[in-house]
């Protein structure tokens, strides 16, 4: 259990069987009364938010949170296999679950999913990856016309903006985060 | 910027014929007071303000006297709390709550009136401050004094009666009444609910408040003060009230200062006030938090 001193930005706890996580938090104490704990706070699964204000005595249980090493390993329609490195279990999350994180999905990438309560309910890919580049507009050399950047669509069916000097058939760097263009990789 | 704040502090009261005192940090027993959790230091605390010790010294025959201390509160961390910040607290014998409110009037204009002279070079370190620009809080008007009870009648959503029963007086204060204290001109918040002036004394003609005041500026708390409670045993009393509910909450208790109480007895009318000057620092840079106002803030250590 977590008592109200314990809330911080970040703290993660359980409030009617979900998951929060605490996203702002001010301390304030007027006068000589009772200290608050003023918490803004999201659910992890639905997104949802709400503010609420707790007194020194509350208690709070810990959010039953696991982070696991796993595997993704292929699709199938809107159900993506991941696989425990340890154990081997395997699972699955659906598309709508997986949000944007899909567009960076390659076969064998390691990444961790969170699980609540044994369910998964996210992941955290790796900052950058590598993917292949499987169509892009050849560049004329010498058009100054152009803008600084063309689009091109990588493996995963992603589409993003690239320099101009980028080829089908090259691999490139993208921070997951954003979505964008980091460099060109070679093997 | 704290130098010259410490600096104006000490010529101000010593103008006024108010002397310095340097009383112990460090005490066997405190205040016992329920909201406030005190600090160990071996088998000792570290105080949450200064307060006995100044009140032995009124009674030994000291008439003015102020100090700037550090003071200690468990747990109170947040953009306007440190667990250890610096305090400023006088006292005056014959005097009363409005006397306190009329001596802050004087400091805040002195400390304002200074600053800009002093720093009259580098204006612009006090250009966000409270005392500068389009919103800058004016000194010169008559500041204004607001009952605690007003105060809910004219922001919260229920009265002050209703807001004790159900235990939501803090809440309503942070959430409705404070955020509209003390812009234009500082404000007085006065007289609070009987309960939260432990140690203040209570209205001849209204034993239902205290006769305490805090000094709002930009919304943001600066400084208590009240008219004491110089009766022993009426003192005893209710820390015997505040030792019983620290005893059901489990709480830890340091005992009751009996030579604090045995010295009440020996005044009669006397005033005293707690000001955070971290926090009237912070206001006069235009900071955020207290911990870009302290010399190291706690990450810093």
């Amino acid at each position: 259990m977590y008592s109200a001193s314990d809330l911080r930005k970040g703290l993660k706890i359980q409030i009617d069987g979900n998951p929060f996580i605490v996203t702002d938090f001010e301390f304030s104490k007027p006068g000589k009364g009772q200290a608050l704990y003023r918490c803004k706070m999201r659910n992890m699964i639905s997104g949802n938010q709400f503010t609420q204000t707790y007194r020194s005595n509350d208690k709070f249980e810990k959010a039953d949170l696991e982070e696991r090493k796993m595997q993704y390993l292929y699709n199938k329609e809107n159900d993506y296999y991941f696989m425990d490195i340890e154990s081997y279990e395997q699972i699955f999350i659906t598309k709508e679950h997986l949000g944007d994180n899909i567009n960076f999905l390659i076969d064998n990438m390691e990444l961790q999913v969170l699980l609540f309560g044994g369910k998964p309910i996210d992941v955290s890919l790796p900052i950058f990856v590598n993917l292949m580049v499987i169509r892009a507009d050849p560049w004329a050399k010498g058009d100054t016309s152009g803008t600084d950047t063309k689009p091109v669509t990588v493996e995963t069916g992603y589409v993003l903006q690239v320099p101009p000097f980028v080829e089908e058939g090259e691999k490139i760097q993208i921070d997951t985060r954003t979505g964008q263009y980091v460099t060109r990789v070679k093997d | 910027m704290r130098a010259a704040l410490l600096r104006l502090v000490r010529s101000f009261f010593l103008g006024l014929g108010f002397l310095e005192v340097d009383t112990p940090v460090r005490q066997p027993v405190i205040i016992p007071e329920r909201n406030i959790i005190p600090l160990q230091s071996g088998s000792w605390f570290l105080q949450a303000s200064p307060e006995l010790c100044m009140k032995r010294l009124l009674a030994a025959g000291c008439e003015r006297i102020f100090q700037i201390c550090p003071c200690f509160r468990a747990g109170e961390k947040g953009r306007l709390h440190l667990e250890e910040f610096t305090m400023l607290e006088w006292y005056r014998t014959d005097a009363d709550y409005y006397d306190l409110m009329a001596d802050c009037e004087d400091f805040l204009r002195y400390v304002e009136e200074n600053f800009r002279m002093e720093f009259s070079d580098h204006l612009s370190l006090l250009s966000k401050g409270v005392f500068s620009g389009a919103d800058a809080i004016n000194l010169t008007r008559e500041w204004e004094r607001r009952t605690v009870a007003e105060a809910f009648a004219r922001y919260s959503p229920v009265s002050l009666e209703q807001a004790m029963e159900t235990d939501r007086f803090e809440e309503l204060l942070v959430e409705n009444i404070e955020p509209h204290l003390g812009f234009g001109s500082p404000l007085f918040l006065c007289d609070y609910p009987a309960l939260h002036g432990s140690l203040a004394k209570l209205k001849d003609e209204n034993p239902a408040v205290a006769e305490r005041f805090e000094l709002y500026l930009a919304g943001i708390e600066l400084a208590n003060g009240f008219s004491e409670l110089t009766d022993g045993c009426e003192q005893q009393q209710r820390f015997d009230d505040e030792l019983r509910y620290m005893h059901e909450n489990g709480r830890k208790t340091t005992g009751m200062p009996e030579r604090f109480l045995s010295a009440l007895n020996d005044l009669d009318r006397v005033a005293g006030i707690a000001f955070g000057l971290d926090r009237l620092l912070m206001l006069i840079m235009g900071k955020k938090t207290l911990d870009e106002v302290v010399t190291f803030a706690p990450s810093e250590l």
